[in-house]
């Protein structure tokens, strides 16, 4: 190396000191690696996808998801008109009279059902998952923080509930408030807040003995300000976490619930109401059962996937893997 | 040991007490008259009031049931008059516990192979492979598994019978649909377990000690792995549990599950009291053979609980 080659092109002192890439935040940090994650990122498309055509997609035939129509019943490219059509044809006549799914048993069209029916579904397992998680957060977080007797009475009944079969109890709310997506979502709350209550309250306890939280304590800040400012901040990530792998479940449970009948009272729909219908109907028109157990299966399939990819991207000791 | 397993003991009980009045308390608040019907003359309906108790205070009935409970008196229906839900549960248990054990040694052995093979083969075709039976199985309700698995197996290619429950062949469609789930589960708790394990120091002494490969994957890694697995026993067992409830309606089987269905479908308060109860204290039992039997594997839980 001859030095001639190198030389001094100066210093900027000012520049030295600059920050040169934009600062990252907990969330923008989880965001860029939840981004770098392709399964996980197109999962999240594909739920953003459904939750679209949930909106939009009743209004995109003319159709409405309780009328009926007796000369069209049971139509699907699987028909007798379509026999001996080509595939491509017989999709795009169907295609063509506006039943993208084709139509149910007494002729109801399938596409507007599944859409309406993705409304309850999904509605269903946010919301009663969201209260949940709130409910949850607020009695463990109560509990964990401030320990002592609050903290073993509250434990206590959280463990006698704890045992009782989560869906037994909500198939007996579902008997006593009747069908309808209100009361499964009492149903589902009841049942559900417990567990996010044993969690919530687990990781209190463990952030409550860290330094930083004793710190805060010492400079006599007060406890609602340690809670907002120290505690929430670093659970958050779990709550979601936690949160997105719960609304799964929340959808089987409806699905389930309306499976035996006790869910979603007709003519209302849901995805477990199509289902059921569909079983009923699945040695001659197997498609009224597919159609809705796809729809159903991917919801759940993409929201664990996008749980599994949270838990990765919010999980700080895995940030430089 | 002892103080945890009285400790646990009393848990239970309370539970199934809380459990007992709680579906007492929730199936009297069921709106509407179970007697109402056409027929109904008052002399009548006083007398089936009579005949389940009815016309004295709620508080006497509660104490009444507690008692009959203790004693292993369920009640009758209302719907069948001279149906005990003793004879219910005795009669169609045996299918539903055989359908159960069927769903669950299937389960707990190909997970625990599907587990142990993935992370023996981790990031391969292998271990991908099994990964995505992990996923598909817990992303699929049963029914529509049970469904699919009938329209396939039963009336597409004709390989199995579809429905009902005579003889072997009749059986393993509605296990595979039952124990799916549970199979994912294991399989991935066990994953996971390998895989830590793998990275722990014992198996690198082991390594090092000149032990043969099978055997340090055997004696070390394996037996270390599965221990965990018995802690995911309880939830197993109430999927297992509420999965007979639709897999028997599906496949025609004569369980109990498949009762306890119809019972709530006709609005038969008694059985769908009686059958709840049986069914949360059997939960509430299992949960706690599955707690005990991990104190008594693991130390560290029962000092702990202590």
């Amino acid at each position: 190396m001859e030095q001639s080659k190198f030389r001094v092109i100066g210093k900027n002192t000012e520049k030295m000191e600059s920050i040169s890439r934009p600062s990252l935040t907990y969330w923008k940090d989880a965001w860029r690696r939840m981004k770098g994650n392709r399964i996980a990122f197109f999962s999240l498309i594909l739920i953003v996808l459904y939750i679209i055509l949930a909106v939009v997609g009743p209004y995109m035939n003319e159709f409405d998801y309780t009328s009926t129509n007796v000369d069209k019943m049971n139509y699907f490219i699987t028909s007798p008109q379509f026999k001996d059509m080509e595939l491509i044809e017989s999709i795009k006549d169907m295609f063509q009279t506006g039943h993208y799914f084709g139509t149910d048993e007494i002729g109801r069209d399938l596409w507007t059902r599944v859409w309406m029916g993705a409304r309850v579904s999904l509605a269903i397992g946010f919301i009663a998952t969201i209260i949940n998680t709130i409910v949850g957060s607020i009695v463990g977080g109560i509990s964990g923080y401030y320990g002592g007797r609050v903290d073993s009475i509250i434990m206590r009944i959280v463990d006698v509930l704890y045992g009782i079969p989560y869906m037994i109890v909500a198939i007996l709310i579902m008997v006593v408030l009747g069908a309808g997506v209100t009361s499964l979502i009492i149903a589902l709350v009841l049942v559900g807040w417990i567990g996010s209550a044993r969690f919530v309250r687990g990781e209190v306890l463990k952030l409550k003995e860290q330094e930083f939280v004793e710190a805060a304590k010492v400079l006599g800040v007060k406890d609602r300000t340690i809670i907002a400012k120290h505690i929430i901040p670093n659970i958050m990530g779990l709550i979601i976490t936690n949160l997105t792998m719960a609304v799964p479940r929340a959808i089987f449970a409806e699905a389930f619930l309306s499976y035996i009948g006790l869910g979603i009272a007709p003519p209302g729909c849901s995805w477990g109401v199509l289902a059921k219908a569909g079983v009923k109907l699945m040695r001659i028109h197997p498609y009224q059962l597919f159609i809705p157990a796809f729809f159903i299966s991917t919801t759940m399939l993409a929201l664990n996937l996008i749980g599994d990819g949270m838990r990765d991207a919010l999980d700080p000791k895995l940030r430089n893997e | 040991m002892k103080k945890y397993i009285i400790k646990r003991v009393f848990i239970s009980l309370i539970t199934i007490l809380v459990l007992v009045s709680v579906v007492f308390a929730l199936v009297r608040l069921i709106p509407g008259d179970p007697f109402a019907s056409e027929k109904m003359t008052p002399e009548i309906k006083a007398n089936l009031e009579r005949y389940y108790g009815f016309d004295k205070p709620l508080i006497v009935q509660y104490f009444t049931y507690l008692k009959n409970l203790v004693t292993g008196n369920l009640g009758y229906s209302m719907f069948y008059p001279n149906l005990r839900v003793n004879d219910i549960i005795a009669s169609a248990f045996p299918y539903s516990f055989d359908l159960g054990m069927r769903a669950l040694s299937m389960a707990i052995s190909f997970g625990l192979i599907l587990g142990i093979v993935a992370a023996l083969n981790r990031g391969k075709v292998l271990d991908f492979t099994c990964v995505l039976i992990a996923i598909i199985g817990t992303s699929m309700p049963d029914f529509i598994i049970g469904a699919t698995l009938q329209y396939f197996f039963g009336i597409k290619w004709g390989l199995l019978p579809v429905a009902q429950y005579k003889g072997i062949s009749y059986t393993i469609l509605p296990s595979i649909a039952l124990g799916f789930y549970t199979l994912a589960l294991v399989s991935r708790v066990m994953r996971a377990n390998m895989i830590e394990t793998i990275q722990q120091d014992y198996i690198k002494t082991a390594k090092s000690k000149g032990i043969s490969k099978l055997r340090v994957i055997i004696k070390h890694q394996i037996r270390n792995a599965i221990m965990p697995v018995i802690t995911i026993l309880g939830p197993i067992v109430a999927a297992l549990l509420t999965g007979t409830f639709v897999i028997e309606s599906i496949f025609a089987i004569p369980g109990m599950g498949r009762h306890y269905v119809q019972s709530i479908q006709n609005l038969d308060y008694t059985i769908i009291l009686g059958m709840t109860v049986f069914y949360g204290s059997f939960l509430v039992v299992a949960n706690m053979i599955v707690d005990l039997l991990y104190g008594i594997v693991d130390p560290r839980i029962r000092v702990s609980g202590e």
